[in-house]
């Protein structure tokens, strides 16, 4: 099984293919950094318009910190096409390559197989949002500095203290992991029935397009399947960046305010990725190679 | 006595409403050279994917060196190099990188050393670390086949390993084969849909035709230029069958296909075979002796046209 990931890392990390999601994260990121280092006043300014006559807010607005948060707003979205683009591939690219024969003709079980395959696309997915932390979180920390947080939510503001943000951050990114192996497993799972990659990886970016309308409308049957598609629950990270009030409406520093949410829809999550991978092995496993 | 290395009996797979592979039986001896002829979509590949687990078998079992392929699967594996129809490999990666690969895979460690002799063999070390996108279709068949070899199976299986080849690379390919046959003591698989190829490296010949078994024999046999096959149309096939297999001439039968009795014979015994016919009381409709294994071969790869005509 090591060996087999290790062959499957192997070759994911030789395809030229493979480093156009670290290219495209790179060059979005500096892009939005370079703006806002530029312009990011009058960007602060746009952003807290409605509060500027209510409330006054001492320190930076823009720093790292806060950058992060809309980077990771920002690029949550699309960072699944990314992920769609080498876990769609795994199985599909194989049989268009005409190796997947060549590979099952070998002294390996399917299920290993597979198991390695995922696991290797596991691996880049992790890999990548790596590449996303260290550019949105600590390059942004470099370039903007730190101070607190204050971020607008849709009728409320949070303000977090500079000394608990980066606890969160830790969990953002292991929540925005979890989500993103979830359309991994996606991607794989459609890979199976596929002989060329084009085929899965619009599949893929179908599936959760069309479940993220169905997640922001607030229409009353939607409502209904809503807590079932993993697209609602995709964005539960920003709930480690709710903190609970004391009182006195102050924030309590270490604190989440629904962290019932965050493990329910971490949950969510995992049954969808349990689910994805061993539907595609029972489907692997029963499949002809014709390719 | 020789081990029997492959034992097919009954394999038959059906795709929906096709039948690709048709109640199908065959035995390989370890250190033959089995030549599977068939015309294109005959049934070859289907069977060949069956024996290396990559396609399910409806029905029927398949035992390599004594054990049954479905439940000592990997064990069979490790000893089996296969070319499978295109010598696909990793375009974006060298020979040298597809070989280690490949050898990794296999479950065996191949020092540098060895993965270069292998290169060697087949001709392709000067371009050893050169991507495989750069390669003609040759140079990948070449490496395709060094890496069925790398893990020094003792099954080799070729899949139409001449496709797409030039005279030289055919030639390069057949001498391969001999070489593995006759110095190595490998036993190979190869299938084609060309006769001529098959006749100067088999030692034993499966055809199929529409998944079915047509004729098997010994080369030295079915190409022996004496020897005739007999299609025969009687006007009760299972009579003459039934008759047939109670006389001499049990020995003498093939395979029969719709409609159609085989008898393999040497020319001499013709005359004495109409004798015995008119003895006992069958009625032939059609006889026709073919002269060799070609024209065979040739008739019946070429849609049957001559068969159809009669039983129409």
């Amino acid at each position: 099984m090591w060996t087999l990931l290790q062959i499957e890392l192997y070759k994911i990390f030789r395809r030229p293919r493979t480093y156009i999601a670290f290219v495209a994260i790179t060059a979005l990121i500096t892009i939005v950094q370079l703006g806002l280092k530029v312009d990011g006043k009058e960007y602060a300014a746009f952003v807290m318009a409605d509060l500027s006559n209510t409330l006054q807010i001492d320190g930076k607005i823009i720093n790292g910190y806060f950058v992060c948060y809309v980077l990771l707003q920002l690029l949550l979205v699309h960072v699944p096409l990314l992920i769609a683009l080498i876990a769609a591939d795994m199985v599909s690219g194989e049989a268009n390559m005409g190796t997947l024969r060549l590979l099952l003709a070998k002294p390996i079980s399917r299920t290993q197989f597979i198991l390695a395959k995922f696991f290797a696309s596991t691996i880049y997915t992790i890999l990548l949002l790596v590449w996303l932390a260290i550019l949105a979180l600590f390059l942004s920390m470099w370039i903007f500095g730190t101070d607190d947080m204050f971020l607008l939510k849709n009728n409320y503001a949070v303000q977090i203290e500079r000394v608990d943000i980066f606890w969160r951050y830790a969990g953002a990114f292991c929540f925005a992991a979890l989500a993103m192996t979830t359309v991994a497993a996606l991607g794989f799972f459609l890979s199976q029935f596929a002989e060329n990659s084009i085929g899965p990886i619009v599949a893929t970016m179908s599936v959760i397009i069309f479940f993220t309308i169905l997640s922001t409308m607030s229409i009353p049957i939607f409502n209904l399947i809503k807590p079932y598609l993993f697209t609602t629950h995709m964005v539960a990270w920003k709930e480690f960046f709710d903190v609970k009030v004391n009182s006195d409406n102050e924030t309590i520093r270490g604190t989440i305010q629904r962290p019932d949410r965050l493990i329910n829809s971490a949950l969510i999550l995992f049954a969808h990725i349990v689910f994805f991978v061993g539907a595609s092995l029972y489907v692997f496993k029963k499949k002809d190679v014709l390719s | 006595m020789m081990q029997q290395v492959i034992e097919v009996n009954g394999l038959t797979k059906h795709f929906k409403n096709i039948t690709a592979v048709d109640d199908l039986s065959f035995s390989v001896r370890e250190g033959d050279v089995y030549g599977f002829l068939g015309q294109n979509g005959a049934g070859k590949s289907t069977t060949i994917r069956m024996l290396l687990t990559l396609i399910s078998p409806t029905a029927g079992n398949i035992k390599l060196f004594g054990m049954p392929l479905h439940s000592h699967r990997k064990e069979i594996l490790q000893q089996i190099g296969a070319v499978i129809e295109k010598p696909d490999v990793y375009k974006y990666l060298s020979a040298y990188d597809n070989l280690k690969l490949f050898a990794r895979l296999s479950g065996v460690k191949v020092s540098e050393q060895k993965l270069m002799q292998q290169l060697e063999i087949v001709g392709l070390a000067a371009r050893a670390k050169d991507k495989v996108q750069t390669y003609s279709q040759g140079m990948k068949q070449r490496l395709g086949i060094a890496i069925a070899l790398v893990h020094d199976p003792s099954l080799i299986i070729l899949d139409e390993p001449t496709n797409g080849l030039d005279p030289q690379g055919i030639a390069d390919i057949r001498n391969l084969i001999l070489h593995l046959s006759k110095e190595q003591k490998k036993t190979l698989v190869v299938s084609s849909h060309l006769l001529s190829e098959i006749e100067q490296v088999a030692t034993k010949v499966l055809i199929i035709d529409k998944g079915k078994k047509i004729i098997e024999g010994e080369s030295a046999q079915l190409f022996d230029p004496s020897q005739t096959i007999i299609e025969l149309i009687t006007v009760d096939n299972n009579f003459s069958l039934h008759q047939l297999q109670k006389s001499g001439w049990q020995k003498n039968l093939q395979p029969q296909r719709e409609h159609v009795l085989l008898l393999k014979l040497d020319r001499k015994l013709i005359p004495q075979l109409h004798r015995d016919m008119v003895n006992m009381n069958i009625e032939v409709l059609s006889f026709q002796p073919r002269h060799s294994l070609e024209d065979y071969f040739l008739q019946v790869t070429s849609g049957n046209q001559h068969v159809d005509a009669f039983t129409n």
